[in-house]
């Protein structure tokens, strides 16, 4: 199943996890010390937040290195817009709908 | 619209949760009936291109909505709402689900609350929409953004078409 980003940014360690690497790439042993977590819980976090695109691995060396993904972010404040741009075409239409109703109501 | 009526979208990706403040400019009572009667609902539901169809609708505690949302192609969107709270003309809630046109859910859903009140003639609503996933939005999304674009195809080909002519 693909992550659902709502979901992946619905949790405050993620998004903490998230303004620490936007700032700089982190490989998942400075992340569980920076968070004093065990490596097991931060690889649960790097798992959702990769699956879901807001992370990207870089492999450097022996390490990996995980980078934000400004990209996929920008992506889903676009969906939000679109979202918003639904609802307000609905809202502009119930506008119409209802000025109908009223012109109807006066000429009788 | 008259541009003085509020528009709020606000997004608390935290909470998973959207907060929508629209004012219109008619009483209470029409405003009401707009948002629980399917004969209104379907004039306005759905964002143009697409249009809504109620198949039924019982507004009551425990009734229902079964609805699709129609792309110009004639793709239809099956989504049920379910009524969990009513006070008349008020606030009411639904459960939120896509289905297929059998009524099989797509879950999880997600929980919509409304709730209405009047000043001066001017009517205004509050939407608060709890923990809509981002898959779903893209869903609710999808026939519109669609839609969208072949409204605009269409355009392109109608512009086309004059300026041969000319």
């Amino acid at each position: 199943m693909r992550q659902d980003i709502f979901q992946a940014i619905a949790d405050p360690t993620r998004r903490a996890i998230l303004s620490l690497i936007a700032m700089q790439a982190l490989t998942p042993n400075t992340m569980a010390e920076k968070f004093d977590m065990s490596r097991q819980a931060v690889s649960k976090h790097i798992k959702v937040l990769n699956e879901c695109g807001l992370i990207r691995p870089e492999q450097s060396g022996r390490e990996i290195y995980y980078h934000f993904n400004a990209k996929k972010m920008q992506e889903f404040d676009n969906w939000l817009a679109q979202f918003r741009q639904s609802w307000e075409t609905q809202f502009n239409q119930l506008d119409k709908v209802l000025a109908t109703i009223k012109n109807k109501k006066n000429e009788q | 619209m008259n541009s003085n009526l509020l528009f709020d979208f606000t997004v608390d990706k935290a909470a998973k949760t959207v907060f929508i403040t629209r004012e219109f400019d008619a009483g209470l009572s029409l405003v009401w009936d707009a948002f629980t009667k399917p004969e209104l609902l379907d004039q306005w539901s759905a964002p143009a291109p697409m249009r809504a169809k109620t198949k039924y609708m019982n507004f009551e505690v425990g009734g229902k909505r079964f609805y699709a949302m129609i792309s110009p192609d004639g793709q239809a969107r099956w989504a049920l709402q379910r009524y969990t709270s009513i006070t008349p003309k008020t606030h009411f809630q639904i459960y939120n689900a896509f289905s297929d046109k059998d009524e099989n859910l797509e879950l999880p859903g997600s929980e919509w609350d409304y709730n209405f009140s009047e000043q001066d003639g001017i009517t205004k609503v509050n939407i608060t929409v709890f923990n809509e996933s981002f898959e779903r939005m893209e869903k609710l999304l999808d026939g519109f953004t669609a839609g969208f674009k072949m409204t605009l195809k269409n355009l392109e080909d109608l512009l086309v078409t004059l300026s041969q002519k000319s």
